[in-house]
């Protein structure tokens, strides 16, 4: 149970640079999740954190105490990694125990915490198997133990679930979530998939290329994305994103696709004309009778309670909406309306979101 | 195991065949030959020959030379297969880590395998001789008095090393690959647990590595027994006075210099005795222990 401060940290493997300064601060008991595309750099920051590699410049801090000079054994952290990485040769209890016998705790005190541990995550029946008489989600368990029954300062998960299968996986998660919150322990999750991003993390870090894009609670994250990648990354289907110039002295957009639709929550700076990107999730594309935007539709994916449409809008730009119940007369063309105050601005040279002035 | 049935026998026996000729010719006629010599005495012309019985091997056990050739082998064994084993071990530890040059390195610790029994002896000559190698020289230099012809353990000595520094390779080569197959994981997460690289080495390394430490443990103790009489050969003869001189020494003296045929054959098959036991008793140890 700890505080960790994460200042500045960068990483270059040669000359490629993962990691180009990040700064994050968690809070005691704080479940954390960097999320992103593969090749982002979150496992090197997770690694970081472990101590497992070096920052190349940048500071490392548990509870205020500088520990980026210091090797694994010595930052009292617990890591559960994506193969699990049990020891083959040792039973599930020595497993468990060898942590705690290294730090010589006596016998009896040993015993009891990997029993207490074991009877939390239902393994006690396991305790003398081997890792390989095991399945995946026993491991799982076994490699959740190993981490817990040490009590360190903080957890770190390196995509712990993406070896099992969908629907252990969603059991996992929850447990997890369950265990941390009842546990207490600070947490660093990684993961590249966005659905344990939202529910496991108190806050998510959304990595970008070595960069933390965003740092904020999930609902922010998805109803304030801080830019372009994180409005896509975030959301399934993908955020639709549609070319606009500023118009009517920063009022209004003036789509590719024809319409001009003034914004519901203030104009934006910058001189008419400046190119924009407007960002709408497509459960918030509505159907609209006559005076809608025509979308050509090429396929609809019915999902049962609701229905995902791609098509094109008339200026030959993507647009995937999602519209509840399987409406009919989708073949061919429908009308389609883009409310305003379901709208994302993103600045379309940087990619920044622009908020109202 | 994928099992492939043949209608008849013709095909799997012709298939077969060459191999059991092989083993047959190689392996079994010989050593069928052997037992049979060893229960036979033969003048040293080979004029006359007479059936002994056992007395070939209880002369043998009641030779108190003999005894001493047992002892010698042991020795001699023991220490070619711990020192090439543990020194194996530690190069290939340093191997494994993450060092500029890693295959070079690699590559030049390979080298010695591939130098003949023969030659490796000369090149130890080249360095212990006390008057024209490099070692002995120095050593006779800074007082000691340094002789392998002479001294029967310097001699033990010089033959431990130059066979235990040919095994070297052998050894290096399965223990980096044994090394390499551990995952990195695991070790990181023992580290993580607290274990220190000296601790990680003996609770994670070495146990993942004990198939691979057992099969070099058969492999380099058939060596120490069979595969070194060249260097022995080459370098000492057995001598001074029988200091180096091995079973499998011993049987080829008895056997090809003495003419002593039914001894020679009675050594053959202790050793032969030996070795099956030897590798019996490790394969079932192995059975038992090393699996995880």
């Amino acid at each position: 149970m700890a505080r960790l401060r994460i200042e500045n940290v960068r990483k270059s493997f040669g000359a490629t640079q993962v990691l180009h300064g990040i700064d994050l601060s968690v809070e005691d008991g704080e479940m954390i999740v960097i999320v992103g595309a593969s090749g982002c750099g979150k496992s090197t920051l997770l690694r970081i954190v472990a101590g497992l590699e070096a920052p190349t410049s940048g500071a490392v801090l548990i509870d205020g105490r500088d520990v980026t000079a210091l090797e694994p054994p010595d930052r009292d952290v617990a890591m559960v990694f994506q193969n699990y990485a049990l020891y083959p040769h040792m039973s599930v209890f020595e497993n468990m125990a060898y942590g705690l016998r290294i730090r010589r705790l006596p016998k009896e005190e040993i015993r009891r915490r990997v029993g207490e541990t074991a009877e939390l995550l239902g393994i006690s029946s396991l305790l003398d198997r081997r890792p390989r008489q095991l399945s995946g989600g026993q491991r799982q368990r076994v490699a959740m133990g190993r981490a817990i029954v040490r009590e360190p300062k903080l957890f770190l998960f390196d995509e712990p679930l993406s070896n099992l299968d969908a629907k252990l996986r969603v059991q996992m998660r929850a447990e997890i979530r369950r265990l941390q919150k009842r546990l207490g322990v600070t947490s660093l999750f990684v993961t590249h998939d966005q659905t344990e991003a939202m529910t496991l993390g108190d806050r998510l870090v959304v990595m970008h290329q070595g960069h933390a894009a965003q740092v904020a609670t999930p609902m922010e994250v998805w109803s304030r994305p801080a830019d372009t990648y994180v409005g896509g990354f975030i959301g399934s289907p993908a955020m639709n994103l549609l070319e606009a110039r500023l118009a009517e002295g920063g009022a209004a957009a003036a789509l590719k696709a024809g319409p001009v639709l003034r914004f519901a929550d203030g104009p934006r700076p910058g001189p008419a004309g400046r190119p924009i990107l407007i960002g709408i999730r497509p459960e918030h594309v509505r159907r609209d009778g006559m005076a809608g935007l025509e979308l050509a539709l090429d396929l609809a994916e019915p999902l049962g309670s609701e229905t995902v449409l791609h098509g094109r809008l008339p200026g030959g730009e993507a647009l995937t909406a999602k519209l509840a119940g399987f409406p009919q007369g989708t073949s061919g063309s429908i009308r389609i309306a883009l409310p305003p105050e379901e709208w994302h601005v993103f600045d379309a040279e940087t990619g920044r979101r622009l908020d109202p002035l | 195991m994928k099992r492939v049935i043949f209608r008849g026998q013709a095909l799997p026996l012709l298939l077969l065949a060459p191999q059991l000729a092989v083993t047959f010719v190689f392996f079994f006629w010989p050593a069928g030959q052997a037992i049979w010599f060893s229960f036979l005495r033969q003048d040293a012309f080979g004029i006359r020959t007479q059936f002994v019985g056992f007395e070939n091997f209880a002369e043998l056990f009641a030779d108190p030379l003999y005894i001493a050739t047992i002892w010698n082998t042991v020795v001699f064994s023991v220490s070619v297969t711990a020192l090439s084993m543990g020194v194996a071990l530690l190069l290939a530890v340093l191997a494994d880590r993450q060092i500029r040059g890693a295959q070079a390195y690699r590559t030049l610790l390979i080298w010695p395998y591939a130098v003949a029994p023969a030659l490796a002896a000369v090149l130890w000559i080249f360095m212990f001789h006390p008057t024209i190698g490099l070692f002995g020289r120095m050593l006779n230099a800074a007082g000691v008095a340094w002789d392998y012809r002479l001294n029967g353990g310097q001699a033990m000595l010089v033959v431990i090393l130059a066979s235990a520094w040919k095994q070297v390779s052998y050894n290096f080569i399965f223990f980096l690959a044994g090394l390499q197959s551990i995952p990195r994981s695991v070790l990181e997460a023992a580290s993580i647990d607290g274990a220190r690289p000296a601790r990680r080495f003996w609770t994670i390394v070495f146990p993942l590595l004990s198939p691979t430490t057992f099969f070099l443990l058969v492999v380099n103790l058939t060596y120490a027994f069979f595969d070194t009489f060249g260097i022995i050969d080459a370098l000492t003869r057995g001598g001074p006075a029988k200091a180096t001189e091995t079973l499998i020494y011993r049987a080829y003296i008895d056997g090809r210099v003495n003419l002593d045929l039914g001894s020679s054959s009675a050594q053959s098959v202790v050793l032969m005795l030996a070795v099956i036991a030897l590798t019996a008793i490790q394969f079932r140890f192995i059975e038992r222990r090393v699996h995880y």
